[in-house]
């Protein structure tokens, strides 16, 4: 079959985003039956990809036998994130953990194991003890190849989608979308489609003002949101923004997950501790930023008290895994862990529910509100889902699709959307001049940091949404000059449609949650009454972003006494202080 | 509206004497997650393109023969 002279390429399984769910996903999609056709999409190359690129350096998330149990941690996550999760989402994940632990050390994967050959858990959260350090984690993404071509997954790399495709009865159809290189469109007919795109990591402008200096690869721009959207999905939450703390005008993070449990801390100007956990929470956030405002400002990284041995053991970790040019950045600052504090500041806004819970909403079999579409990784709702929730959901995602994908026959195609949709695909490289995708990109980001960072204010959103929507005017004067910028241009419109998501999401939302994340300084209070729903946003009948409540489902886990502890989160001090 | 090209000074370096790209070598191009270094027509080099640089160091670890030094862009520097 061909559309508008362009080969349709048939597929039971596609799966869009070949970072750390994508991955996994595909494999598992063709362990399950290699009989079927699976085809990974990715934007750059496989091989380098997305979040873990260079690696992790730890899991954040674990649920090891022996250290923590699947209900102590949807209970410590449930409490973490004020009360808004679904919580058989996380119990899928919570129970799922371990064994993909497992899978992954059989595959290759180095974890931290103590003497007696047990996985070396250490606590940073405020309740349990989930972190596992994996100092040699920078080989995941080779291990991750390896299988992908073990299971004869198809990989197209350097194509990125632009749309979802769907059928007449609103089931998936597949997507369309363009080479990054070419400009060659490619349109893919699927049974079922995993989207594993990652975070919206480039809505926000670094503090530095470099538009690729972001804390999220940059790659992960938001498209599977913004595709999502226009597929009619349901997206959750939004207004959980992610905002984390970073080392100053590098990108990296400040690794209290590495560092705390070597006895490093986030310190105040005096080098004092001011919150009692350095797991990443909006209430934590939210303690932080008000330090960072404070006399007692700005905030640090404290190392300069540890052992030579000690900071020489964290160099090493953070100096080759994750963000391993960090030694670099340090060194042409001269600034030395042994010697002073390390500055510290907040990223820009984003949504990823690898560290907050904002995303496509996604159940416990990681589907989406449209048939044959699942989500996994950071583009996924399931809040505090990190690497190994990337892992996992791919895994359930995997498993989902080829269940769906088993019980269709070829679905039909929408010959006069994707007509459309090439159109859109190619307007930008048909204009001579006009407003280049770097323009007008930095114009909408900046906006996003001027109105939509918290803390939330009523009347500035409003103005930043206004702000928004008329950058989106310009969308029609875009022009690229090659296969790069038209990437770029393509990308810069999703990156306006998680801009208004961003705005509208807060707005809707009238009171505060989640510490910093949602800080709305007009109705500063959290109203349970009125708010204990997760948000959805969707596009209506009218093609209109509109909003709506979805009840919190049954807790499988009570929260008990513990239920505030996420509330008191600054180090008490003593009266006569 | 008119367009106007403006420098930018690029965190990735190239040892040219070193890059084996004219002999067919495309690993630091194939691994970069922002697709920005391209191969020079000029010098059939490889070099950096575009100045959209997550200094991540794909390029440098992955090169067979450490030609590439990924900077801090100066912005951040």
């Amino acid at each position: 079959m061909k559309i508008n002279d362009i080969p349709v390429i048939d597929t039971d399984v596609l799966v869009i985003g070949g970072g750390t769910a994508g991955p996994m996903a595909a494999v598992t999609a063709k362990e399950q039956d290699p009989s079927l056709r699976v085809i990974l999409l990715e934007k750059a190359n496989v091989k380098r990809s997305g979040a873990i690129s260079m690696g992790m350096d730890g899991l954040n998330n674990a649920v090891v036998p022996g250290h923590a149990t699947p209900e102590q941690y949807v209970k410590e996550i449930t409490i973490a994130n004020d009360g808004i999760v679904h919580q058989p989402a996380l119990m899928a994940y919570a129970t799922r953990s371990f064994p993909m632990i497992e899978k992954l050390d059989s595959w290759g994967v180095h974890f931290q194991k103590d003497e007696t050959g047990d996985y070396d858990m250490k606590k940073v959260h405020h309740l349990g003890t989930y972190v596992l350090p994996m100092p040699e984690g920078h080989n995941v993404k080779k291990i991750l190849y390896r299988r992908l071509r073990r299971n004869r997954v198809e990989i197209e790399n350097r194509f990125t989608a632009t749309r979802l495709l769907k059928d007449p009865d609103g089931n998936i159809a597949g997507m369309i979308g363009v080479n990054t290189r070419t400009a060659e469109p490619i349109i893919i007919r699927a049974k079922a489609v995993i989207m594993a795109t990652g975070a919206a990591g480039r809505i926000g402008l670094p503090t530095s003002g470099y538009l690729f200096g972001t804390y999220e690869n940059p790659a992960n721009n938001g498209d599977g949101h913004a595709m999502a959207y226009h597929a009619g999905a349901d997206l959750a939450n939004l207004e959980c923004f992610q905002i984390n703390p970073l080392l100053k005008d590098y990108n990296g993070p400040a690794c209290a997950y590495v560092t705390g449990p070597l006895g490093g801390f986030t310190a105040n100007a005096y080098g004092e501790r001011f919150i009692e956990c350095d797991y990443w929470s909006g209430q934590m956030m939210l303690e932080f930023f008000k330090e960072l405002e404070s006399g007692t400002g700005p905030v640090f990284l404290k190392l300069d008290h540890l052992a030579e041995e000690t900071i020489q053991e964290i160099e090493t970790v953070l100096h080759t895994n994750e963000r391993p040019t960090r030694g670099r950045f340090h060194e042409g600052r001269e600034v030395n862990y042994r010697e002073r504090m390390v500055e510290m500041h907040i990223s820009e806004i984003g949504f990823c529910s690898g560290h907050s819970a904002s995303g496509v909403w996604t159940d416990e079999t990681g589907a989406t509100t449209v048939p044959g579409l699942f989500c996994a990784g950071d583009m996924a709702s399931v809040a505090h889902n990190y690497m190994l929730g990337a892992f996992v959901y791919g895994q359930i995602c995997g498993e989902s699709a080829v269940e769906f994908a088993k019980s269709r026959t070829e679905p039909q195609l929408d010959e006069s959307f994707i007509t459309k949709e090439l159109e859109r695909i190619q307007a930008p490289m048909k204009r001579a001049d006009g407003i280049p995708p770097e323009q007008m990109e930095y114009k909408v980001r900046r906006l996003v940091n001027d109105y939509l960072q918290p803390p939330k204010v009523t009347k500035k959103m409003e103005i930043g949404l206004e702000r928004i929507l008329a950058v989106r005017e310009d969308v029609p004067q875009l022009c690229a000059r090659d296969p790069h910028e038209l990437l770029r241009a393509m990308e810069v419109q999703s990156i306006i449609d998680c801009a208004e998501m961003a705005a509208r999401a807060s707005l809707y939302r009238t009171e505060s949650r989640w510490g910093l994340y949602h800080y709305r300084v007009d109705y500063p209070d959290q109203d349970d009454s009125e708010w204990f729903y997760h948000s959805r946003l969707f596009k209506n009948e009218n093609g209109e972003m509109a909003h709506g409540k979805r009840p919190v489902a049954d807790y499988l886990v009570p929260l008990g006494e513990e239920k505030d502890a996420y509330q008191k989160m600054r180090v008490k001090k003593a009266a006569n202080a | 509206m008119p367009i106007a090209n403006h420098h930018s000074s690029v965190p990735v370096i190239v040892d040219e004497d070193k890059c084996i790209a004219d002999k067919g070598c495309t690993v630091c191009i194939d691994v970069c997650p922002l697709d920005v270094l391209w191969i020079n027509e000029e010098t059939g080099k490889a070099h950096m393109k575009y100045d959209e640089c997550w200094y991540c160091m794909p390029c440098e670890a992955d090169c067979p023969t450490d030609a590439v030094t990924v900077n801090i862009p100066y912005l951040l520097r």
